[in-house]
């Protein structure tokens, strides 16, 4: 009896390995023995494959059957193998002709009764096998959308096992509902719905933002730039409200972010069910009690991406960011430097990619009253000093934009509705103030401004001759570190950018120096 | 008598003629002891056979070899063992086999006989 082999793919993070599925059948008593550092979920695909395969009217060797799965040192996780397993002691029985399978990659779930069920991470798998040289892929229907995104595979989606191995035999299917699916991928226009709706259906947009323009502004030069916010005020200020409008003036992904973050969304099992391809940038608001593993990613079994990379190219909105436990808020500062996130679990370690912009929102004090007012805050200055120090440090050191929320009057609601701009606007100066910075920055690695390293500040992107004065004095008087200055020269050329000039002058410093103190306005 | 202790015992003499025919010497039959019992016990030149074997009358409740459980071929060597030393008898080896029957409507068997289970 020959062994039979199938391919199937192994996730690790968002990076997907081939894996080679052997299947022999001895004589001897019968069962089923899988070996290959397979987890629970995996080993649990024994009785799943067998009563999927009795139940798809095919007959379950009556032998000892040994499946390997191979790479051997390499974790398994999940219920993604089943189908290539199933077709493998198929094949190792004679009943599905070898020669169909080669150069498939089979993923997919099976359920008691046969049918195919979706798995998580699809796409990231799909880009593995195309990378692998795998040309043709066999998934669960509900997938197929997903798998299409790649380009140059093509993906033959199926409902159920018995379908896809009447279409490997060549024989015709029972039903419409059975029928083996052809799509070639990356042929297919993808679009999500705009974000500005959101869930709920409201529409978002910068102009409600009413009575904080020095807030509006800091948001358009955070989503033109890229760089880090803290917003600061009393409860019912907009703290929340601008945040989440945020992703609204910032450009839609370009097609290999958007394969980027539909990856990541994937392997977390968020992907809407509508379009596949997640082309706005995402916008991500974890409560102030998750653990450091929601926020970073982990968990013991099949590790999860966590709020920093479901945020990648998008934004990460901390609400209430001192009531962050401060080892979670610490663990942010790996992927604020390096723009990954790194998991190492035994046997292996993941990489989920996590370029975000992060937005903090904090009350000044526990109480949260605020100053002025005719209910004062009672707070003494030990614990106001105290509730922020939570924040402070590092992590502070890292945001570029500091904006204080002062409470607002009906009037001034009043009066600044002729000045707010709606989101389309501001997204289209961010759009213009991008392209500048692309422009400049064509020869470089970087995108962004936020993304220049502090030596290339000095060396090729020196701001104009007296420029530098203001953040100099400030340095002098140690109201800024160094990397504080660097911070500061960024935005400069952000603010610079937006305003359509070359490079920036004495006052796009000063208003940047301004930002990063939080005293403008 | 039961019917299907009827079928067993029937897939028990088939089983017996049939190892016979194979070769081998029967020793026992049914030899029980505190542990429990075994089928049959047969010898291949210097090899002691513990035999057990399984009838079925349809596959409602999956096949017969597959009733055969891990916990059951390790009880199966334990007997084994017992039964050579309650004989006193040496062999080079001790070998658990397992012969499945099936019985169809016509009242037609067939034998499945795998050698060396564990």
């Amino acid at each position: 009896m020959p062994v039979a082999r199938t391919h199937a793919i192994a996730l690790v993070g968002v990076e997907g390995h081939a894996v080679e599925i052997e299947a022999d059948i001895q004589n001897g008593l019968p069962g089923l023995l899988l070996v290959g550092l397979p987890d629970t979920a995996l080993r649990e695909a024994r009785d799943r494959i067998r009563s999927a395969i009795v139940n798809s009217a095919e007959q379950w060797p009556q032998r000892r059957i040994t499946v390997g799965l191979s790479p051997a040192s390499l974790p398994k996780r999940g219920s993604g193998f089943d189908l290539g397993i199933a077709v493998a002691i198929l094949s190792a029985a004679n009943s599905v002709p070898a020669a169909a399978l080669d150069g498939v990659a089979f993923i997919g779930e099976l359920g008691l009764d046969g049918q195919l069920r979706p798995v998580r991470g699809v796409l990231p798998a799909m880009a593995a096998a195309a990378a692998s040289g795998f040309r043709q892929v066999a998934v669960p229907r509900a997938n197929a959308a997903e798998a299409a995104l790649v380009p140059g595979l093509q993906v033959f989606s199926a409902n159920s096992l018995r379908g896809l191995l009447s279409w490997l035999r060549g024989e015709p299917t029972a039903g419409e509902a059975d029928s083996v699916q052809i799509t070639e991928g990356g042929t297919e226009p993808t679009t999500t719905p705009a974000n500005t709706l959101r869930s709920d259906g409201r529409k978002l947009d910068l102009a409600d933002v009413l009575g904080q323009p020095v807030a509006r502004r800091a948001a358009e030069i955070c989503a033109a730039g890229g760089h880090h916010l803290c917003l600061l005020g009393p409860p019912g200020a907009g703290k929340t409200m601008l945040a989440e409008r945020i992703p609204t003036v910032l450009p839609r992904l370009e097609k290999a972010a958007a394969l980027e973050v539909t990856s990541i969304h994937s392997v977390a099992g968020v992907l809407p069910d509508g379009g596949p391809l997640l082309t706005e940038p995402p916008f991500c608001a974890p409560h102030h009690t998750a653990t450091k593993a929601a926020i970073v990613g982990g968990g013991s079994g099949l590790i999860h991406p966590g709020a920093a990379s479901l945020a990648h190219r998008g934004c990460l909105f901390l609400d209430e960011a001192p009531e962050f436990g401060r080892d979670v808020l610490d663990a942010l500062r790996q992927p604020l430097e390096s723009g990954e996130v790194v998991v190492a679990r035994l046997g292996m370690i993941a990489r989920f990619p996590a370029r975000f912009t992060l937005v903090l929102a904090a009350n000044p004090c526990p109480c949260a009253k605020g100053s002025g007012g005719q209910a004062a805050c009672e707070c003494s200055p030990t614990v106001r000093r105290r509730y922020l120090a939570r924040l402070s440090g590092p992590l502070l050191d890292r945001v570029d934009l500091k904006v204080e929320f002062l409470p607002v009057s009906r009037s001034e609601l009043l009066s600044d509705r002729k000045f707010a701009e709606p989101s389309a606007k501001v997204a289209d100066r961010v759009a213009a103030a991008r392209q500048r910075a692309a422009d400049r920055l064509r020869d470089t690695p970087w995108q962004l401004n936020a993304e220049i390293p502090g030596s290339e500040l000095h060396g090729h992107f020196r701001p104009a001759p007296g420029a530098l004065s203001p953040l100099e004095r400030a340095m002098d008087l140690g109201q800024i570190s160094a990397r504080g200055l660097h911070r500061v020269l960024r935005v400069a050329w952000t603010v610079a950018d937006l305003a359509g000039v070359s490079r920036p002058t004495a006052d796009h410093t000063t208003y940047a120096l301004g930002l990063w103190m939080g005293r403008v306005g | 008598m039961a019917d299907k202790d009827d079928l067993g015992r029937q897939g028990e003499q088939l089983a017996a003629e049939y190892l016979q025919q194979a070769g081998m010497r029967i020793l026992d039959r049914n030899w029980r002891c505190a542990a429990g019992e075994l089928d049959i016990v047969a010898a291949e030149r210097r090899v002691l056979v513990a035999c057990e074997v399984k009838t079925r009358s349809g596959l409602g409740f999956g096949s017969p070899l597959e009733a055969v459980s891990r916990r059951k071929q390790a009880r199966l060597r334990r007997l084994a063992i017992c039964w050579v030393n309650a004989h006193g008898v040496l062999f080079d080896e001790v070998r658990i086999d397992v012969i499945g029957l099936l019985r169809d409507r016509a009242g037609h068997f067939t034998i499945e006989h795998v050698r060396g289970v564990s």
